[in-house]
């Protein structure tokens, strides 16, 4: 991928932009990214309790630069939501989602963060992918902790792929260097 | 005095040794009279029925007399038996540390004035047990300083534990993560 973007010099932005400087930035920044996933902890019921045993050393996240677990959502780049999210504990989901700076993603640990799971009840959401965008749904009730480290290795992939912009306010550049 | 209360056993409970209620029945007796409408019993836990309007007295009483003082107030709950009348029983769960007693006081409750009286003014503890009743069930703590909901959001539409309640809910997904998003984007500051 990385060796494929050094040769498509005007892939994206056009030449004036400098194309072929950024394809080379993505790869870096993107590496520099996928191996320090500062982890948000959404820890919202049982499933929260496997998150904490894969950032412990028996299964260690830390091998894959994802340990820092952050409690700030402005310090956290992935958001682990682990548990059961009700619609009022949804609305604290949305504001930290929103408060996370970009690029960001988001990962449902578990079958209550995709669906629900069992809860079929008047105070749980059937799946946050209603007010937040997933980028992973992992399987589970709850998913073994390998289980999410797999998750992690698969974030780092589709990290390593993205421009490294994402998410940025690229057009708004664009649009000031029209109006100039 | 009136003619001791019969005791109630419950069917589930039918063939198990029968204990003698605590000496607080009496004593309740003694003092309300006909406002103590029943005894029940359940593998030796009591039940006190009461009308409604001599709650507060009674559970004052309990508190206060120097041979029960039942100072700690457990629990406040209340069981919706739709569709039969009257529709609900609000429970108050008192337990004294004097005598090692728990005793269970209820209450009837109708569907058109489901309300009794709060208790806040004897347990300051009440305050959050009564919001949750009322959160679950709609019961009207007359007196409570702030019966607001305690569990549910705001704008949560009903009562999810009355019997009637749809499982799922009255509100649909998507009309949530409008609610949710809005509210997030308001306070934010970016509306
Ligand atoms: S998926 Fe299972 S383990 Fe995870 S939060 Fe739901 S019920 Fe708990």
């Amino acid at each position: 991928m990385a060796q494929g973007r050094l040769a498509t010099v005007s892939w994206g932005e056009s030449e004036e932009d400098g194309g072929a400087v950024l394809t080379t930035v993505d790869s870096l920044v993107n590496w520099a990214r996928k191996n320090s996933l500062w982890p948000l902890p959404m820890g919202l019921s049982c499933c929260a309790i496997e998150f904490m045993a894969a950032a412990t050393s028996r299964f260690d996240m830390a091998r894959f630069g994802a340990e820092v677990a952050r409690f700030s959502p402005k310090q956290a780049d992935v958001m682990i939501v682990a548990g059961t999210m009700t619609y009022k504990m949804g609305e604290a989901v949305r504001r930290l989602y929103d408060q996370m700076a970009e690029p960001k993603w988001v990962i449902a640990m578990g079958a209550c963060a995709s669906t629900a799971g069992m809860f079929r009840t008047y105070p749980v959401m059937q799946g946050i992918d209603h007010i937040v965008p997933v980028d992973f749904y992992v399987p589970g009730c709850p998913p073994r902790p390998e289980m999410l480290i797999n998750t992690l290795i698969q974030l780092q992939k589709k990290v390593a792929s993205e421009r490294a912009h994402k998410g940025l306010r690229v057009a708004n550049l664009k649009a000031e260097k029209a109006t100039a | 005095m009136s003619e001791p209360l019969q005791v109630i056993v419950d069917p589930a409970a039918a063939g198990t040794p029968a204990s003698a209620p605590p000496a607080a029945v009496a004593l309740l007796r003694e003092r309300h009279g006909d406002g103590v409408r029943a005894l029940m019993e359940n593998r030796g836990q009591f039940r006190v029925l009461v009308e409604r309007g001599q709650a507060a007295e009674a559970i004052r009483f309990l508190r206060d007399d120097p041979r029960l003082r039942f100072t700690f107030l457990v629990d406040v709950t209340a069981i919706d038996f739709h569709p039969a009348t009257p529709r609900f029983r609000v429970t108050w769960v008192l337990r004294s540390y004097h005598t090692k007693e728990t005793l269970v006081l209820q209450a009837d409750v109708p569907e058109d004035d489901p309300s009794v009286p709060s208790m806040t003014h004897l347990f300051p503890g009440a305050d959050w047990l009564e919001r949750e009743c009322f959160d679950m069930f709609g019961i009207r703590f007359t007196g409570h300083p702030d019966l607001r909901r305690i569990l549910l959001p705001d704008v949560f539409p009903g009562h999810p534990l009355r019997k009637d309640y749809p499982m799922a809910g009255i509100m649909t997904d998507q009309e949530w993560a409008e609610h949710i998003v809005s509210r997030a984007q308001r306070e934010e500051g970016h509306d």
